[in-house]
């Protein structure tokens, strides 16, 4: 029976993952009680784990895992003293089909901007992608009761506060909509490069993030910055194998093989930009995928449109300034202009810069092409000094001994 | 839901109104009651307070009353005044806070419902 059983366990945790969130949105919107709601959704996947291996998958394991949450949901307020206040309004529930706004309402909910980021991410990661306490844990290396505290608090705010389930006003959306956006970068990039951790990649977060974009591009379909952060996350899993080579050390664009860049996820992010740059709507994760897209189109370091990344570059400072954006300004005018010009750009970044490792990096870099071996090896010391991340220390320590002054 | 309304500044924003010339202040009185016009279907009590410097505080020192001279919160931090708020959703009480014309800072703060 082994078979049975896995086939059973892999079952449960497909339709959990793409099920989760729907049902807990429609029981949230039916019994307006978080908690309730995924309690009990929790509830219906431990009968779904007990009860599939024996008897066999259901025929449609969605509407199984909605049923068996609604009734458990009913027995518990059924011993609730608020049964007839809530039993009143479940009557009055109207069953008008709208499951796919019942998802928007809930990740919009989740990424409310009166929660902290923290509770953002954790209330997304349990609600909407169906993740335990423990898994949220492990993924962002804090203690398991740290992370029930905070979703205990979030949850408690969620309701003492009043914030809403409802799609907010299309002139609110587009501030809402970039939270969300945030919140599931962060997520991914938290998998991508896990900056705390001695593992340098957790592959499952960033899947899951990708997953959780691509919802969000299937629930607001005319929304172009979903779709441009899908193709972000896209075209970083493309090229996600070529970072690190067979020792796990991690490896440079310059250097790193582009025949093992995977073509068909670079395509499809290629269509993902090309499908939201129809909505004439450009945000700053378009332009950060079309960015992306230049390096992952083109065939090597030579070979690539750098003239055309600046002026991605130039349109994202105007719609989104960050000194982060300018450093890698800076760094694509060195292949447009010579590394003159991007060490006086990179230097009039220095105030905004000083402590962030790959800015010194940067320098470190442009500054040996200029060959001030000396200016380069404490650059490179700096940068060294300002990260944890065992992947970006090993190669920094490489970097470091190639540019040693004589 | 039911929200009280915490108008908030700091000593900056205080020195702020005060060098406010009489036709400035006469403006700024035209935005804010605007505001409270507005906004009259959802506002419970409310006032505007006086400055930190009248305040008295009373604590509780092993349950025995002590007198202070002085606001309870220290620092650059002062309430200005306050208003009680109905609305259905903190969303509602958001965007209400995002038009207020007087500066400052608001903190949105639900109020305890007994059931």
């Amino acid at each position: 029976m082994p078979d049975v059983a896995a086939h059973a366990a892999a079952a449960v945790i497909d339709v959990f993952r793409e099920e989760a969130a729907r049902v807990t949105a429609a029981l949230i919107r039916r019994f307006g009680d978080f908690d309730l709601a995924e309690d009990c959704v929790q509830d219906a996947l431990v009968a779904a784990v007990e009860t599939w291996p024996r008897d066999g998958v259901p025929e449609r394991p969605a509407a199984w895992l909605t049923t068996v949450a609604t009734r458990r949901a009913l027995n518990r307020l059924d011993r609730d003293r608020r049964y007839r206040e809530k039993l009143a309004d479940v009557a009055v529930e109207q069953q008008d089909g709208r499951e796919q706004d019942d998802r928007l309402r809930l990740i919009l909910a989740c990424c409310h901007p009166a929660l902290s980021r923290e509770a953002q991410v954790a209330l997304t990661l349990r609600a909407v992608a169906g993740f335990t306490t423990a898994e949220i844990a492990r993924a962002f290396v804090a203690p398991e009761a740290t992370i029930a505290q905070r979703l205990v608090r979030a949850k408690r705010k969620v309701a003492a506060a009043g914030i809403p389930y409802r799609i907010p006003s299309e002139e609110e959306l587009g501030d809402r909509l970039a939270v969300v956006l945030d919140v599931l970068y962060l997520v991914f990039n938290e998998g991508f490069l896990a900056t705390r951790a001695g593992v340098p990649s957790h592959r499952n977060l960033a899947e899951e993030a990708a997953w959780l974009a691509a919802l969000v591009c299937r629930l607001l379909p005319n929304e172009p910055e979903p779709m441009g952060l899908l193709a972000l996350m896209k075209l970083h899993l493309a090229r996600g194998q070529s970072r690190f080579d067979r020792a796990g050390q991690m490896v440079l664009l310059a250097e790193q093989d582009r025949a093992r860049w995977d073509r068909s996820l670079i395509d499809e992010a290629i269509g993902l930009i090309e499908r939201a740059a129809r909505q004439a709507r450009p945000g700053p994760y378009q332009l950060e995928a079309a960015i992306a897209a230049c390096h992952a189109e083109a065939p090597s370091i030579d070979g690539t449109d750098w003239a055309q990344i600046v002026v991605l570059y130039d349109m994202l400072l105007t719609l989104a300034p960050s000194p982060i954006v300018g450093l890698n300004r800076a760094i694509a005018m060195w292949q447009v202009d010579g590394a003159e010009t991007a060490l006086r750009d990179l230097d009039a970044l220095a105030a905004h810069l000083d402590g962030y490792h790959l800015f010194h990096a940067a320098r470190a870099e442009i500054l040996s092409a200029l060959g001030r071996r000396e200016q380069a090896h404490a650059a490179q010391l700096r940068a060294l000094a300002l990260t944890d991340n065992t992947a970006e220390r090993a190669l920094l320590e490489r970097r470091l001994y190639s540019h040693e002054p004589a | 839901m039911k929200y009280v309304f915490l108008f908030c500044g700091t000593a900056a924003d205080q020195a702020a109104f005060d060098a406010l010339t009489p036709d400035e202040l006469r403006e700024q009185y035209v935005r804010v009651g605007r505001w409270f016009a507005g906004h009259h279907g959802r506002l419970g009590n409310g006032n505007q307070l006086q400055g930190p410097e009248t305040a008295t505080t009373v604590s509780f020192q092993g349950g025995r009353p002590i007198v202070k001279d002085g606001p309870f919160i220290e620092g650059k931090e002062l309430v200005g005044g306050y208003t009680e708020v109905e609305t259905a959703d903190l969303d509602e009480a958001l965007a209400m806070a995002k038009s207020w014309p007087g500066g400052g800072a608001i903190e949105i703060r639900p109020v305890v419902v007994q059931r």
